[in-house]
């Protein structure tokens, strides 16, 4: 009986489904916004320790780009929403298909941790929605884990590596050691740096480990100084790249050998104040004192967040305003006609000048070298870069040819 | 040079080395749970935002107040001590006849309130709290180069640990701290003040882990998430000692400090987890702990 009962339960639940699914599609093709409104959801770590990359900052950032584009479409609303997918990846893809399937959310943007975008690219791919990320870092999403539907938006591993990698060995930094973040991100920087050192003509002595958010580095740094490698390539982000040259300065490293930050973002260069982080090379994507205009969106963020925006905020700004404006040259927001008009259109903004989506999903565009300067080179807040490089958009990002991306016509 | 099991002996002195360090940090934690535990039979799952709190103070003196490591060093504690009395005398002290789980849930809401108070005021990213002029430089060893902070840390900590064995174990304070934990009734039957006692008690195990938090700000990031980091280690180290035992969380923190450090030259990887293999393999063997006692 009790079994019975389940068996016409469960019917029922998924009739009801399977209406639901065929209703939401119908209004698509009849409608031009599903939902009658454009949703933007912003997923990203909220609380942990990549929080001041992306965080509440990027939240704030699409806003202002719907603020930027005039706060409707088609005379319809457009909301933000927000959630924190704790870096994990079950977490993250849950709240996707959520967002997608019952809160009728039409892109998510950001989406730091490699592990959780790609988990998120593939729930994305699954029900046809737009996902831009600009918070990740391997450069999977537009290799082997490519999809129709997945923009990656502001820097990957490969162009991390190569701005930063090349840069120090042309400079003479010939033999590398890595202090790795043992996931999905920390081996395809590693990796990918790795390749490039090698093909510059250095060597690669060896690398080690370390769990995300470690509480202490000092094991894994004395490894890398028994390596005697002139350059300690940080193959980790935030906190953990912040503990680990906080690190390096005590026990001395710095004496002898060079750190390099293959993923520094300026809020972990404010958290560590110039003192401790002068010097160090890295590869970025945007800085806010650029020109006037990154200048300008610099203090309207500083405005309401008390911090300059890092380039994965200024790019979640950007990626959103290149959806809207996409899914108004559409006329609908149908994730097949958006991105048809995605990968067609320059993009010319804040972020980028002629920036373009490639068949793989990458969206290419300038990068930069930069040094953090010495204290008594910065003259007022937040001035902590000094621009060593322009890297062309051609040559900072992975050659199409060499992509492992099953879209890209060989 | 010589090797052991593969690794030079150098790199393995100063893992060593290095796995005291961290380990002192484990004990004086776990001391402070293990006191809180054996007084009051709370679970204080505050105990890592309080060491966090300990830290942000330190900081927060020294940033706007010019207060200086070592009156920070005093003070700071004295303030999360405070702090600790104000919770157990509003809130805690509501929940002995209660079962231990709801002690354990008011302190890990207590924490998440503090770490998310902490997080919304200063960021995750931290702030750098220098060392101080006299504590910075190292000691070169030979095997390795100590920075002279961490030689302090290993010294200042086990005197601690010392100080805090010695007060239970050996003086008539600790005598009656002992024999209120055995037999409260009995013990305020002989005229000793049995609430103040646990008021104070749990207000000194905050204070232990405020000291750490002052300990471990010039080492490493002062950042609201300092403590989560932390804490679940410090808990599996109370476990292996077995809970409630002083002796016990103090040895037990050292050992799983070094053989963390120890893990980290040959397996890197399973540093985070070598804590929990240990716990589960002594736990099997010994269901008390290595030095509790069967009930």
């Amino acid at each position: 009986m009790k079994q019975k009962l389940l068996v016409a339960l469960t019917a029922v639940a998924l009739a009801a489904f399977g209406t639901q699914v065929q209703a939401q599609a119908a209004k698509a093709k009849t409608g031009k916004l599903s939902g009658d409104m454009v949703k933007v959801g912003v997923m990203n770590d909220m609380a942990g320790l990549y929080a001041d990359i992306g965080g509440p900052g990027s939240v704030e950032a699409a806003k202002m780009a719907v603020a930027d584009f005039g706060g409707k479409m088609f005379g319809k609303p457009i909301e933000v929403v927000a959630a924190d997918h704790q870096n994990k990846p079950d977490v993250g893809a849950a709240k996707a298909r959520e967002w997608f399937d019952t809160q009728g959310v039409d892109i998510i943007v950001d989406v730091p941790t490699s592990s959780v975008a790609i988990a998120v690219a593939k729930v994305a791919n699954e029900k046809k929605r737009v996902f831009i990320n600009t918070g990740a870092a391997t450069k999977a999403l537009t290799n082997e884990e490519c999809n129709p539907y997945t923009v990656h938006y502001a820097y990957d591993t490969y162009a991390l590596a190569n701005g930063t990698g090349k840069a120090i060995v042309q400079t003479g930094g010939k033999t590398w050691f890595f202090l790795t973040a043992d996931y999905a991100f920390g081996h395809a920087l590693e990796s990918d740096t790795a390749a490039v050192v090698k093909a510059s003509g250095g060597e690669v002595k060896g690398a080690v480990r370390h769990p995300l958010s470690a509480s202490d580095f000092s094991s894994f740094l004395l490894q890398a100084q028994s390596s005697k490698a002139q350059i300690i390539g940080l193959a980790n982000a935030g906190g953990d790249t912040i503990n680990s040259v906080k690190a390096a300065n005590e026990f001395g490293l710095t004496k002898n050998q060079t750190l390099a930050g293959l993923l520094m973002f300026i809020s972990d260069v404010h958290s560590l104040g110039l003192k401790t982080a002068q010097g160090m090379m890295l590869t970025d994507a945007w800085y806010w004192d650029a020109n006037d205009e990154t200048r300008k969106f610099g203090r309207r963020f500083f405005e309401k967040m008390k911090r300059m925006p890092s380039f994965d905020q200024a790019g979640v700004y950007s990626a959103t305003l290149t959806y809207l404006k996409a899914v108004e040259a559409a006329g609908t927001d149908d994730a097949d006609a958006v991105m048809a008009v995605i990968k067609k259109t320059k993009i010319n903004d804040v972020f980028a000048k002629n920036g373009y989506v490639r068949a793989d999903g990458r969206m290419v565009h300038d990068m930069y070298l930069m040094q953090v300067k010495k204290p008594e080179d910065s003259k007022y807040p937040w001035d902590y870069f000094q621009l060593k490089k322009v890297i062309p958009a051609e040559e900072a990002f992975q050659p199409l040819s060499l992509s492992k991306c099953s879209m890209v016509k060989k | 040079m010589s090797e052991i099991f593969g690794i030079p002996m150098q790199a393995f002195m100063g893992q060593l080395m290095l796995g005291l360090v961290n380990g002192s940090f484990y004990a004086m934690l776990s001391l402070g749970l293990a006191v809180i535990f054996g007084m009051l039979n709370i679970i204080n799952f505050a105990h890592g935002a309080l060491y966090m709190v300990g830290a942000f103070t330190a900081w927060l003196g020294l940033t706007y107040l010019g207060v200086g490591y070592w009156q920070g060093l005093l003070l700071a504690p004295l303030c999360v001590g405070a702090f600790g009395v104000l919770i157990e005398r509003s809130m805690l002290h509501w929940l002995y006849k209660l079962d231990h789980l709801y002690g354990l849930l008011l302190t890990f809401g207590l924490a998440l309130v503090l770490e998310g108070l902490f997080t919304n005021i200063f960021g995750v990213s931290g702030q750098p709290y220098t060392i101080p002029d006299e504590l910075s430089g190292a000691f070169n060893l030979g095997f390795m180069f100590l920075p002279k902070y961490r030689a302090w840390v290993i010294v200042a900590s086990l005197g601690v640990c010392f100080a805090t064995w010695f007060m239970i174990e050996k003086t008539r304070l600790g005598a009656y701290l002992r024999a209120a934990t055995e037999n409260p009734s009995l013990t305020q039957a002989f005229g000793i003040n049995v609430p103040v006692m646990v008021t104070l008690t749990y207000g000194f195990g905050c204070a232990l882990a405020g000291f750490a938090g002052v300990l471990a700000a010039p080492a490493i990031q002062v950042s609201p998430l300092m403590g989560s980091n932390l804490i679940i280690v410090v808990f599996a180290v109370v476990v292996i000692g077995g809970m409630g035992s002083i002796l016990g969380s103090i040895l037990t923190g050292i050992g799983l400090g070094v053989i963390e450090g120890l893990t980290k030259v040959f397996y890197p990887e399973a540093s985070s987890t070598v804590v929990f293999i240990t716990m589960a393999i002594v736990l099997m063997i010994r269901p008390a702990g290595l030095f509790g006692k069967e009930k």
